[in-house]
């Protein structure tokens, strides 16, 4: 008998039972759709965590305090010297500028109106490193930095928030932590980023921010951004920046007490993350594949029972094993396929829910439905199929015809 | 020299019920010549079945020769059975056993899926239903038959591939008195025109009247090989 005709047979019978057969089918759509749209949601959201972190600029440098990989017993802060030192020329010449930052979430307010942004405490170079331009009023300067000026440049965000306007907000005073700073500044959007909203903050004066929102050791620092000359030089750079602060910390090889970070190395942790997120997701769609399979190993069970009548017949009209065998086979395959092209479509569908979701709550997400995904959910669950109808099938084949044509 | 289809040589078939071995059959030996209407008759456990089981290829015997068409069938394994049941052997069951959803010539059609390339199945299909008075019964469902007609269909499916035997299990059985008849006169028909061999299992004697000899089993053994 050839496959064709096993085929055609195949359909038959599985459209001589609709509902039974559709009931079957619906574990494996199930299992397909959830597999698709969780690998679609992973990838879609790897995209979009890699799209904004390659947002952050191909030239910058982290400097953080700590070391990711190490446990370490003593661990030197980062402090405004360290900062300072890497603009040495001679040791570190693949730098271009250093910003050194303070951070922390305060309360801002404004009349009745009170906001909880990220307060940055910043130098002038910040601007440069970090690229940010002013829709109105001026960066803060060095001057302010020296004075400790009572300055604020504010993010569009918290703009909406305190004043429901974005311009003609130079001059006003906000109070950040009960302290009055007065507007200089306000900041170009930015959009969504890594770090949450980038157009959620406030800026004011590093010195300010150490003196009177942030009590820090000594001359200690958060995070001290480096913006390098050329993205070529950036593992050179980064080379320099260890260098320079083992020599300042003390530290003995292997037991950095800092961590120097590219936008490379934080695409290359989200690429990670995201990773392993769908895998998990997937693995947990894949469950419920498995649980459709067994769905399909079920039905076939019955209907080889049902039907050990026919099989009986079919040998003694000169059926081999292999006939019966590929006849089961078939069926069962074609049950799994039949559910994972409608698997398929669910999972699509799915999928553009979420992003539709996710775009109607700001976030800017597509996921993606891989053409290796649609192979891949094709080829599972027809292995599906065939692998849980090989127990049903083999049974059939092995029907004694004498036996089975006696069944009733 | 006679032309013999079947040569039977102290067959046995012991079936293990737990400790308990049952000689369903305990050595027959016969042989039936190509073309003969033989009915084999018997009390119930007298054998009967499990004889017929082993004529028709569908069981190995435990013991003994079985010469089907010149060829030694009791050694085959359950694979090469399946050819030789395909290819030399008609069965025609007491309930038919029609696949419900095909049609008739679906059915009909059927023994030749599993005899591998076989040219014009369909002409063939029809042709044999025609031979079976069924000619306008073609694209008719089981379900659309009466029982008659039913087991005509089956009929014309056994004789699909020209069998050397045609193996027929009380094939009145299931029947009412008047297509009984009729089905017999069909069987012995078609043995005239196309000299097929008939093998009728039957306890019905007006049945086993009809044909040229009965071989009658009790015990497992054969009481009386009489013409």
């Amino acid at each position: 008998m050839n496959l064709g005709q096993a085929i055609i047979e195949a359909l038959e019978s599985v459209s001589s039972n609709k509902l039974r057969s559709s009931l079957t089918i619906l574990g494996i759509v199930i299992g397909v759709g959830a597999v698709i749209a969780m690998l679609a949601v992973g990838n879609g959201a790897q995209e979009t965590i890699t799209g904004s972190i390659s947002g952050i600029g191909s030239n910058l440098l982290f400097v953080f305090r700590g070391n990711q990989t190490e446990e370490l017993s003593h661990v030197e802060p980062l402090t405004l010297q360290d900062a300072n030192a890497l603009l040495d020329q001679f040791q570190a010449p693949s730098v271009d500028k250093v910003a050194p930052i303070l951070s922390d979430n305060l309360q801002v307010t404004y009349g009745g109106e009170k906001t909880n942004p990220t307060v940055y405490g910043v130098t002038s170079s910040y601007k440069d490193v970090r690229n940010y331009s002013m829709s109105e009023g001026e960066f803060i300067t060095d001057e302010q930095n020296l004075g400790r000026a009572s300055v604020v440049l504010i993010g569009v965000d918290v703009a909406d928030k305190l004043f429901g306007r974005r311009d003609g907000l130079v001059g006003e005073t906000i109070r950040v932590e009960g302290q009055p700073f007065r507007i200089t500044g306000v900041l170009v959007s930015k959009g969504g980023g890594s770090f949450g909203s980038e157009d959620n903050v406030i800026m004011v004066p590093f010195s300010t921010a150490q003196a009177r929102l942030m009590r820090r050791n000594r001359d200690s620092v958060d995070t001290i951004f480096v913006s390098v000359l050329e993205p070529e030089l950036m593992k050179q750079a980064s080379d320099e920046i260890s260098q320079i602060l083992r020599e300042r910390h003390r530290t003995s090889i292997g037991a950095d007490d800092f961590t120097v970070f590219s936008q490379d190395d934080f695409v290359a942790t989200a690429k990670t993350i995201t990773g392993v997120l769908t895998i998990f997701l997937g693995g947990i769609a894949g469950i419920s594949l498995l649980v459709g399979g067994i769905g399909i190993m079920n039905i076939m069970l019955v209907s080889v029972t049902e039907r050990t009548r026919e099989i009986g017949l079919r040998k003694a009209l000169g059926a081999r094993k292999k006939d019966i065998l590929i006849q089961f086979l078939t069926e069962s395959s074609l049950l799994s396929l039949l559910g994972g092209i409608i698997g398929i479509g669910l999972g699509w569908l799915i999928a553009f829910i979420v992003g539709r979701i996710a775009v109607a709550s700001g976030t800017p997400f597509n996921p993606v439905v891989g053409v290796d995904a649609i192979i891949l959910a094709t080829v599972f669950s027809t292995a599906v199929g065939l692998f849980f109808g090989i127990y049903p099938a083999n049974r059939a084949a092995n029907l004694q015809p004498v036996e089975a044509l006696r069944y009733e | 020299m006679t032309d013999n289809v079947i040569h039977v040589n102290e067959l046995r078939k012991i079936y293990k019920i737990g400790e308990i071995e049952v000689h369903a059959l305990d050595g027959v030996s016969f042989s039936i010549e190509r073309g003969e209407v033989i009915s084999i008759m018997g009390p119930s456990g007298s054998g009967k079945s499990t004889l017929m089981n082993l004529l028709g290829c569908l069981d190995h015997p435990t013991d003994g020769s079985y010469i089907l068409d010149d060829e030694e069938v009791s050694e085959l394994d359950d694979d090469q059975l399946a050819g030789i049941r395909n290819r030399k052997v008609g069965f025609v069951f007491q309930s038919f056993n029609l696949l419900p959803r095909a049609t008739a010539l679906a059915n009909v059609e059927l023994p030749m899926r599993y005899a591998g390339q076989v040219p014009d199945r369909r002409k063939r299909a029809s042709e044999a239903l025609e031979s079976v008075g069924l000619a306008d019964r073609v694209h008719h469902r089981p379900t659309e038959l009466s029982g008659g007609q039913q087991q005509r269909v089956a009929i014309a499916r056994a004789l699909v591939n020209n069998p050397s035997i045609l193996m027929a299990d009380e094939p009145t059985g299931n029947l009412d008195s008047k297509s009984g008849k009729e089905i017999m006169e069909l069987l012995l028909n078609l043995n005239k025109e196309m000299g097929t061999t008939l093998i009728i299992v039957t306890h019905d004697p007006r049945i086993s009247e009809q044909t040229q000899r009965i071989i009658r089993l009790v015990d497992g053994k054969i009481a009386e090989a009489a013409a």
